[in-house]
Parts: C-alpha cells; sequence; structure tokens
C-alpha cells in the first residue's frame, strides 16, 4: 500500500486529467459528433426505405386484391348479364309461342264461328227453297188435276224430274 | 504499387527512428556506466527489480539497453522533457541530463534547486549536494510536482492523436458517402457496438445520447493504451495509478452531476424502509456512490493491466532463471509457450477490462438518470 501510495504520481494524475478533458472535448467535437449524428442519419435513412419498400408492398397487395375484387365483380356481373340474357331469352320464346298459341286458337275459334254461321245460313237458305219449290210443285199439282189426270200425272213426273236439291 | 509506397514510407520512418536512437545512444556518458538500470540481469532479484521498474512510470523512452565489449553500457531510446515544479519555480530539462541515474546520486544543478532521480521520481535536495539516505528513504529531500513529459503521458498523447485521427477521417467520410471505406469500415462496428452494446442499454434510450461521447472516448483511449501496453514499445499507462484515478473520478463526476431527484432520493432518504434506518442506509450509499463505485473502477484496472504486465514479464524470465533446471533451450521453450499463450489472453484482457471499465462507466451514469418508475 506503501509503494502504491509512493507510485502515485499526483503530476501524473493532473497532466492526465487536462489531457483526458481535452481529447473528450477535441473528440466530442470533430469525431463523435458527426459519426454519430451521420450513423443515426443513416439508420433513419435506412428504416425510412424499409418503411417505404413494406408499404410499397401493401399498397401492392390492396392493388392487386382490388384487382381480383374488380375481376371477381365484373366475372360475375357477366354472368349476371349472361343469365339474365338467358331468362329474357327464354321468356320471349315462351311469350311469343303462349301469344302464336292463342293468335291460333283465335283464329281457329273465328274460323269455327264463320263455319258454323255459314252452315246455319245455307241450311236456312235451303230449308226456304225447300218450302218454295213444295209450294210450286203444290201449285202445279193443282193445277195439272184440274186439267187431265193423265197430262197431271206426266206433269208431276216432269217436275219432280226437274226439282234438283241444289 | 501502393503497397510499395508504404512500405517505402514505412521504411523512411524506421530509418529516421533509427537514426535518432542511435544519435541518443551515442551521448551516453563514460562516466556512469555503474547506473542501477539493471545493468546485466540474472538472477531473481534483479528480475523483479526489473518487472517492478518496468510497471513503473519512466523519464526517458527506453527501449533496450547493452554493455559493449569496452564496458560501457548502452541505452537505445530517447530522452523526454522533465518539467517540474520546485521550490524555485518552473524547471524543464531534458531527461537525458540524469544520465539514466536512477538511485539518486546523479545531482543535476537548475539555478539553485539541485533535482535527483530516485525510483523514477524526481526530489528535490532540501540541503547540501547529495542525498542523504536512511533506511533507502531519502531524509534531505523532497518529491517535487511532475509535470514531465514522462513515457505514460507520451503514451497518453499518441493514443489521443491516433484517436483524433482515426475518428475525425472517418467523421470526415461520412460527408462524402454513406459507407466508409478502408480502415473506416474497422472503427465504424466498433463505434456501433459501444453505442449499442454499452451506452443505449445501461443509460436508455432517453438520455444515451449525451454520454455517448465520454463513453467511446474512454473506451478507445483505455482499449488501444493497453494494446499500446502488449507491445514492445514497454508503456503501462493504464497500469498507472494516477492514470485510472483520472478516468475514475472522471466517471464519478459525471454521475454524481448528472443525478436526478429520483437518484437522490434513493441515495439521502430510501423510500420503503423504515425512517430509523435511513440514515444508516443514506451513509452506506454515500460511501457506495462516492467512494465504492470509482475506487471498483480504478482498482481493477489498474490491478488487471499491472498483473497482466507482471505475468508476461515473469514468463519471459523463466527463459533465464530456469536456465539451470530446464537447460537452455528447456528454459527459452516453455518461457516462449507460456508467455505466447498468456500474451493472446492479455489480448482478451485489454478489450475486456476496456469494456468493464466503460461498461460500469455507463451502468452508473444510467442508474443517475433513471426516472421513477413506480
Amino acid at each position: 500500500m506503501d509503494k502504491l501510495l509512493n507510485d502515485f504520481s499526483p503530476g501524473l494524475f493532473l497532466v492526465q486529467t487536462v489531457l483526458l478533458l481535452l481529447l473528450i472535448f477535441i473528440m466530442v467535437k470533430y469525431a463523435w459528433k458527426p459519426i454519430l449524428n451521420s450513423l443515426n442519419e443513416r439508420e433513419e435513412g435506412i428504416q425510412g426505405a424499409l418503411d417505404a419498400a413494406e408499404n410499397a408492398k401493401k399498397e401492392m397487395q390492396n392493388l392487386q386484391s382490388d384487382n381480383e375484387k374488380l375481376l371477381k365483380e365484373a366475372r360475375a356481373e357477366r354472368e349476371g348479364m349472361l343469365k339474365e340474357a338467358r331468362e329474357i331469352k327464354e321468356k320471349m320464346i315462351a311469350d311469343a309461342k303462349g301469344e302464336a298459341q292463342e293468335q291460333a286458337n283465335k283464329m281457329i275459334a273465328q274460323a269455327q264461328e264463320s263455319i258454323r254461321s255459314e252452315k246455319h245460313a245455307a241450311l236456312a237458305e235451303l230449308k226456304n227453297q225447300v218450302a218454295n219449290i213444295s209450294v210450286e210443285i203444290a201449285e202445279k199439282v193443282v193445277r195439272g188435276e184440274l186439267a187431265d189426270k193423265k197430262k197431271q200425272l206426266s206433269l208431276v213426273d216432269k217436275m219432280l224430274e226437274d226439282v234438283t236439291l241444289n | 504499387m501502393k503497397i510499395v509506397q508504404k512500405s517505402i514510407k514505412f521504411l523512411t520512418v524506421l530509418a529516421i527512428a533509427l537514426c535518432s536512437f542511435h544519435g541518443f545512444a551515442s551521448d551516453s556518458d563514460k562516466k556512469n556506466n555503474d547506473q542501477n538500470d539493471g545493468g546485466i540481469i540474472d538472477t531473481k532479484k534483479e528480475v523483479e527489480e526489473y518487472i517492478l521498474h518496468h510497471i513503473q512510470d519512466s523519464h526517458d523512452f527506453n527501449l533496450f539497453s547493452y554493455t559493449n565489449d569496452a564496458g560501457e553500457r548502452k541505452h537505445f531510446g530517447f530522452p523526454l522533457p522533465v518539467i517540474v515544479s520546485t521550490s524555485g519555480g518552473i524547471k524543464t530539462f531534458m531527461s537525458s541530463e540524469f544520465h539514466h541515474n536512477d538511485d539518486g546520486t546523479y545531482v543535476v544543478t537548475k539555478g539553485n534547486v539541485k533535482l535527483v532521480k530516485l525510483h523514477g521520481k524526481i526530489y528535490e535536495i532540501e540541503a547540501g549536494d547529495e542525498v542523504e539516505f536512511v533506511d533507502h528513504h531519502p531524509t534531505n529531500a523532497h518529491k517535487v510536482l511532475d509535470f514531465s513529459i514522462t513515457k505514460s503521458v507520451m503514451g497518453v498523447l499518441l493514443v489521443g492523436l491516433l484517436l483524433l485521427w482515426w475518428f475525425s477521417s472517418l467523421a470526415r467520410q461520412y460527408k462524402k458517402r454513406q459507407v466508409p471505406t478502408g480502415f473506416g469500415r474497422v472503427l465504424e462496428p466498433l463505434v456501433i457496438y459501444v453505442r449499442d452494446e454499452i451506452a443505449r442499454p445501461n443509460i436508455g434510450e432517453k438520455h444515451y445520447r449525451r454520454f455517448t461521447g465520454y463513453l467511446m472516448t474512454v473506451f478507445f483511449f483505455i482499449w488501444i493504451l493497453n494494446l499500446l501496453g502488449l507491445t514492445p514499445l514497454g508503456f503501462n499507462v493504464t497500469g498507472q495509478l494516477a492514470v485510472t484515478a483520472c478516468l475514475a473520478i472522471f466517471t464519478l463526476v459525471i454521475y454524481t452531476a448528472s443525478g436526478n431527484k429520483h437518484y437522490w432520493g434513493h441515495i439521502l432518504w430510501m423510500p420503503g424502509v423504515p425512517i430509523l434506518i435511513r440514515p444508516v442506509l443514506a451513509i452506506i450509499e454515500l460511501a457506495g456512490a462516492l467512494v465504492i463505485k470509482p475506487f471498483s473502477l480504478l482498482v481493477r484496472l489498474f490491478a488487471n493491466i499491472s498483473a497482466g504486465h507482471i505475468v508476461v514479464m515473469s514468463l519471459i524470465a523463466i527463459m533465464f532463471t530456469l536456465k539451470q533446471s530446464l537447460g537452455v533451450v528447456g528454459a527459452t521453450g516453455l518461457s516462449l509457450v507460456l508467455s505466447f499463450f498468456i500474451t493472446l489472453i492479455e489480448v482478451l484482457v485489454a478489450f475486456l477490462q476496456a469494456y468493464i471499465f466503460t461498461m460500469l462507466s455507463a451502468l452508473f451514469i444510467g442508474m443517475s438518470v433513471e426516472e421513477a418508475h413506480h
């Protein structure tokens, strides 16, 4: 201990204190401050670049998912449109068919109706004519009877021949 | 092409260095070849003294010494300036004026002040022309306040300049580009390491920016000085009590000055314990905060580094202390293997001690700026 104290040099201590103080101030001013600042700047720069890359990646992902969504929507829309078109087509066909059927039915019904009325008219006319003819026959018969029996008979025959059921 | 340029540069530096060493070596004094720098070291006691001498700070930068054929002691190294505050004012001269004398027998006279160097310390003689000893303690001389550029101060200056050069060039690189090149690429992860592993987790996200400068300076300062201590240059700066004490006191001042209400509240009037115990706790806490914490910091660093130096040098000394029992080859081999592995461990310790010092400083600062969270 005595030897240690004897070895302790106050002069060296003072010199070392002054030199260390100087060294610390000079080093801080000319070395540590600029170095640490540049390091910090660089680290911040790197961090910024990394963050930017990460953001870009995220944005890309967002864009991609957006695109996909859009694509999906478009596809769905197309499908919907196609389906609708098909439906419309079918409906139109069905409608057309129904209408045609109706029209045909209507026409048939009309035709039947007209046939029926024509028939009625024809029958009525026929009846009239038959009645007229009958009356005429009857008239002629009555007249022939009045002249000659034979003549009357031949008249009747002749008349009957004339009668045509037209 | 670059390598060629670099090697030319290196060789030039080496040549200049060697020239200057030689210049100093040539003025070694013939009259003083009995200086007690250890001379040739053979015995255990001499080894011990040599190691203790190395652990101490030194007034000149000595790389190695040898005795030539003519019996002259030659020293390779260079002198450092001595600046002392004496009774006759501040005196400055080169340490070469002591002629490597370290036992207080060579007197340097500056004006009316007589100075001697004794065990690495400079003493001023109060009366008479010679130092008188009683029990190896000088009786008529006292230590002077020594501001010399000693070997440790030189190490501090060297590391300071190195740090400033490396890190200011790194700072300048950032102005031009985002990612540094060359040596800056080595330094940058270390800076980030100290910031993210030491400062940030211990101090907290909110306050760490204020203290990072101090922590970085201290971390690199200690680490490079520890590593420098492992080179054959023989620095032992972080093994000087004065240096580690200074570092610890800096940390103490910082965490004491930045302590918030919560911190002082817990020290002086601990909540949640009976009132009567609080003053006792306050004394313990104050002692802990003001004495034990910095003391543990300063002693840990000093002891680890000094011990490392002593162990490495002792293992190298096996080469001659065990020469008798193991033979030259055996002793040298054992010494090489052991000191190699211990040096590897010391490289780890150099980092570890810097880390621990910085880490504990950060922890203490973190405790003092911690916000109340009840």
